[in-house]
């Protein structure tokens, strides 16, 4: 690990002051900085340790819906009642990830940071890695691709981005909430993270001198009726294949009146399957009709060697999903 | 109390830590005396190399305090220990390297297998993904402290009835995250047991008697 200067953050506008020195970093629960920074991938100079500052609140905010501190730990969130009761497909997400020591410990901000798990990206003695390295290549399109991107990748990054938090969090069209030196912005979780394109490694719009302070959900009266699916190789503690979250309203007659759909393990962000949404409104739920929408948004998957089976299954894994909601009471 | 981080000079002690491969004095110590033999001749290079490079990535917890160093107050087991480490030091590494706490063990140092797990302020977390500066003021509690004096923790006693280990190098960190699991209650069936447990690999394999100590000593807890 390289030598580095800490320091502890006693409040948010101090850790954003110091997050301008060079190469600065802020720590949070650590479980994935800490792991980059002992493989050499991570070389932070400077590491803020924001764990002391006020942010570990979850907030019912009424008709505004629910915000949600920086610093809540995954575990928290996902037991809160809140969560449990009006976002269970956020609560099942979270579940769904990691280890309970490991939930114990992440963080919410840290959660929609984490990094890819991309072989190539994690191993600095792959020489290739435009996330790493720019401008040195992709080991991943040409060498062993199996839990890479199928959606919205590019010839210079196919990596996906890991999270199953924030694969609920982009179905439920939460709001980022960000204090930087010139003050605070919001940040509608659509326009969070980035797809590669020709810079896969800048992954987020969040800006060197900002700080996330928290996560808002909106009120979402029918997430009551929501899934995660998590489709990986081990039944636990394994990053995901391919998941979904899926939130969705009936009418009376069993037709779409509103849904959200959110794919995860196939894209280098949360990918919100718009064009799923847009196929199922207003349709009789059944499985015909989840299958048409599967089929629209993998219209433009692309596979590599080792993962064209990610586009079937994340088909298979959208009707499976959508089914599994229509049938809650 | 405070307690200095003397090291703690045990023959029997340097015997287990040699068996791990986890203290760098002791391997270093280990290294000079097999390449002060014949045999060594032989066979030192390839030992040599092999520390080296096992040297070069421990670098984050150097035995000696230096320039960089931080001094810091942990409390462990109800005990405080002043120590100075460099700020890269992990939970798991000033608990084993410099306080000679070696319940806790290192498996993967990547947060995957769960031997480093530790309770802190009651929670369990992997103590080799967390820097030990990151946890001044904190309850730290390890397979040292979980029993009550000389009378066993009844997860302690149940991983022995059911004999819920074959090497027992996982085990600290199985019977730590045991004890938090019955505090969250997440241990209401045999599939949510598995489940809630699943951050501790036992490459043994003992799950069946590991799940059945943990039934057994939630029966008795309540």
């Amino acid at each position: 690990m390289n030598p580095f200067a800490y320091s502890r953050a006693s409040d948010p506008t101090q850790a954003v002051a110091e997050a301008v020195k060079p190469r600065a970093k802020f720590l949070g629960g650590g479980t994935n900085l800490i792991d980059l920074m002992k493989m050499g991938v991570e070389t932070p100079a400077n590491l803020i340790d924001i764990n002391k500052l006020p942010l570990a609140q979850i907030e019912d905010r009424k008709s505004q819906g629910v915000r949600i501190g920086a610093l809540v730990r995954n575990s928290d969130l996902a037991e809160h009642e809140l969560i449990k009761s009006g976002y269970p497909v956020l609560s099942e997400a979270l579940l769904s990830g990691a280890s309970p020591q490991l939930r114990n410990m992440a963080t919410v901000g840290g959660n929609l940071l984490q990094r890819t798990r991309c072989y190539y990206f994690y191993d600095p003695a792959f020489p290739q890695c435009n996330k790493r390295n720019p401008g040195s290549g992709c080991g991943a399109i040409e060498g062993y691709n199996r839990i890479h991107a199928i959606l919205g990748q590019s010839d210079q990054c196919i990596a996906i981005h890991p999270s199953d938090m924030c694969i609920a969090l982009a179905a439920l069209d939460a709001v980022v909430r960000v204090q930087g030196s010139k003050g605070e912005r919001e940040i509608p979780f659509a326009d969070f993270h980035r797809l590669p394109g020709n810079t896969p490694n800048i992954e987020t719009n969040l800006q060197q001198d900002e700080l996330i302070t928290a996560v808002d959900l909106p009120i979402i009266p029918f997430a009551t009726r929501s899934h995660y699916l998590k489709v990986r190789d081990r039944a636990s503690y394994a990053f995901a294949l391919v998941s979904v979250a899926a939130i969705l309203d009936l009418d009376q007659s069993k037709k779409v009146k509103a849904v959200r759909v959110a794919l995860g393990g196939v894209a280098h962000k949360p990918w919100r399957a718009s064009k799923a949404e847009e196929s199922l409104v207003g349709k009789t739920a059944d499985e015909k009709t989840f299958r048409a929408a599967a089929e629209a948004e993998l219209a433009a998957a692309k596979g590599y060697k080792h993962n064209s089976f990610k586009i079937e299954l994340a088909k298979r894994a959208i009707v499976r999903a959508l089914t599994t909601v229509a049938a809650m009471a | 109390m405070n307690e200095s981080d003397a090291p703690v000079d045990s023959g029997l002690e340097e015997f287990d830590e040699l068996l791990i491969l986890s203290n760098l004095e002791t391997r270093r110590k280990f290294i000079k005396q097999v390449a002060g033999t014949s045999a060594a001749i032989t066979i030192g290079p390839a030992l040599l190399s092999a520390a080296d490079a096992t040297a070069t990535s421990q670098i984050a917890s150097p035995s000696k305090s230096n320039s960089d160093s931080i001094s810091m107050t942990l409390k462990i087991n109800g005990k405080d220990y002043t120590v100075d480490l460099d700020p890269r030091t992990t939970l798991l590494d000033a608990l084993r390297e410099r306080l000679h706490l070696t319940g806790s063990k290192k498996g993967c140092d990547h947060g995957q297998c769960g031997a480093c797990t530790v309770l802190v302020n009651g929670r369990r977390i992997n103590s080799c993904l967390t820097l030990a500066v990151m946890h001044e003021g904190d309850e730290i509690t390890t397979i040292e402290g979980i029993a009550n004096g000389d009378e066993l923790h009844p997860m302690q006693t149940a991983f022995i009835e059911h004999d819920g280990f074959q090497c027992g190098y996982c085990t600290p960190g199985q019977i730590c995250s045991a004890v938090a699991l019955l505090k969250e209650n997440h241990a209401n069936s045999d599939d949510e047991i598995r489940e809630f447990m699943s951050g501790n690999l036992c490459r043994c394999g003992a799950y069946p008697n590991i799940l059945a100590a943990i039934k057994d000593a939630k029966t008795k807890s309540t």
